[in-house]
């Protein structure tokens, strides 16, 4: 069990390493401020009238996003990071569209220009974590079980172990599923969701909350584009449709077209974490 | 399914309200999921009956008031019911509309004892 949250939830992380040094979970998301409005005071009001053993069934107001837990956790990770100076981003897609990859391919890329690390959200397996290691960057694979998303409070835990370094960059590569990671925030700056074009073209309609929730589309394996029936224009204007403001690139990880404008986008996503720090 | 999750943060709120509010049992739980959000209500009695198990809510009926989604167009000047987050504006086809309901997931009060 966690000696810092007492949350018992270590069986949902793959720590992977021996738990006989000192972990400074920096687990910031339990002193943080609450959503709701009403009294904190235990000593006063209700309680103070309640009279034990008399059934005192009563309507009580909450007035609670469900998600707000989620949202403490993800607020927590993001002052984390914002403290820091580091850019994290959220990598989501359906399993199979090239996220690994198109991360592996990107770290080469970036040759230790700054620090980065990966989280890696997987149902089962290390695979991805170790495909990472590979790379000569720090890994952490979370594997969720039968859980089909991250969440804020894995994310913590991760951070935790992970202790990314300051100023350095965090891939958070979500489980691959265009339906759940949408709604659970991580604490990132940004969602970036990939679409293969092997894919059908309408998935921003299909999965119109994650297209919804994105900053940026990258539109992978356009190296195969000669050989598929893919959609290109239409597929733009349906993420369009569901999110206006949102960016889209086209990329092959394999032969490196659109690699040049991810690291610009990147960089300048980097920069704009960096303001502030010294 | 996502819902589990959701649950899981329902009865965490729950748990957590427990102490302030100086209650020992959740006898109902009204929610407000509104129909452009990523819940359905069918999955979500599903996992909450599951995750409630021995908890304080051990038992609560879950009620799911639905909320009708609803975007502003532009065009028209109007607020418009939608049923889809990229539906168009009925009246003038413009899009996108700017959502103004039913995206959301609240839990909005609790009968407790």
């Amino acid at each position: 069990m966690c000696t810092v949250c007492g949350c018992g939830e270590d069986d949902k992380h793959n720590h992977e390493h021996p738990h006989d040094h000192d972990h400074h979970h920096d687990h910031e998301h339990h002193d943080h401020s609450h959503a709701h409005s009403h009294d904190h005071d235990y000593s006063k009001g209700e309680a103070g009238v309640h009279v034990a053993g008399l059934s005192q069934a009563r309507l009580i107001s909450i007035e609670q996003d469900i998600l707000a837990k989620n949202n403490q956790y993800a607020d927590a990770n993001r002052r984390y990071f914002a403290e820091r100076g580091i850019l994290a981003l959220n990598l989501v897609s359906s399993p199979g569209a090239g996220k690994t990859t198109l991360l592996t391919k990107t770290i080469e890329a970036l040759n230790g220009t700054f620090p980065i690390s990966v989280i890696e959200g997987d149902q089962q397996t290390a695979n991805d974590a170790e495909r990472i290691r590979a790379t000569g960057v720090k890994a952490v694979q979370i594997n969720t079980g039968k859980g089909c998303h991250l969440d804020g409070h894995m994310v913590g835990h991760a951070i935790g172990d992970l202790r990314p370094e300051e100023k350095s960059l965090l891939f958070i590569e979500n489980v691959g599923n265009l339906v759940c990671p949408a709604a659970f925030d991580l604490g990132e700056a940004h969602k970036v969701v990939i679409l293969s074009v092997t894919e059908g073209e309408d998935k921003p309609l299909k999965y119109p909350d994650m297209f919804h929730a994105a900053d940026l589309m990258i539109l992978n394996k356009t190296d195969l584009l000669p050989y598929l029936d893919f959609d290109l224009k239409s597929c733009i204007a349906y993420a369009r449709r569901v999110n206006p403001g949102i960016k889209i690139l086209q990329l092959s990880a394999t032969s490196g077209e659109g690699m040049k404008q991810w690291l610009a986008w990147i960089r300048a996503a980097r920069e704009l974490s960096l303001i502030g720090m010294e | 399914m996502h819902e589990m999750s959701l649950c899981e943060g329902i009865i965490e709120i729950a748990e957590e309200q427990a102490s302030i509010q100086n209650y020992s049992r959740v006898k109902s739980i009204r929610l407000e999921i509104g129909k452009l959000s990523c819940a359905e209500p069918e999955a979500m009695s599903f996992a909450f009956d599951a995750v409630s198990k021995g908890t304080i809510a051990d038992g609560a009926r879950l009620d799911i008031d639905r909320v009708p989604g609803s975007g502003w167009c532009a065009e028209c000047q109007k607020e418009i019911e939608i049923g889809q987050r990229y539906d168009a504006c009925p009246l003038c086809e413009h899009y996108p509309l700017e959502i103004r309901a039913g995206d959301a997931m609240r839990i909005k009060d609790m009968e407790v004892e």
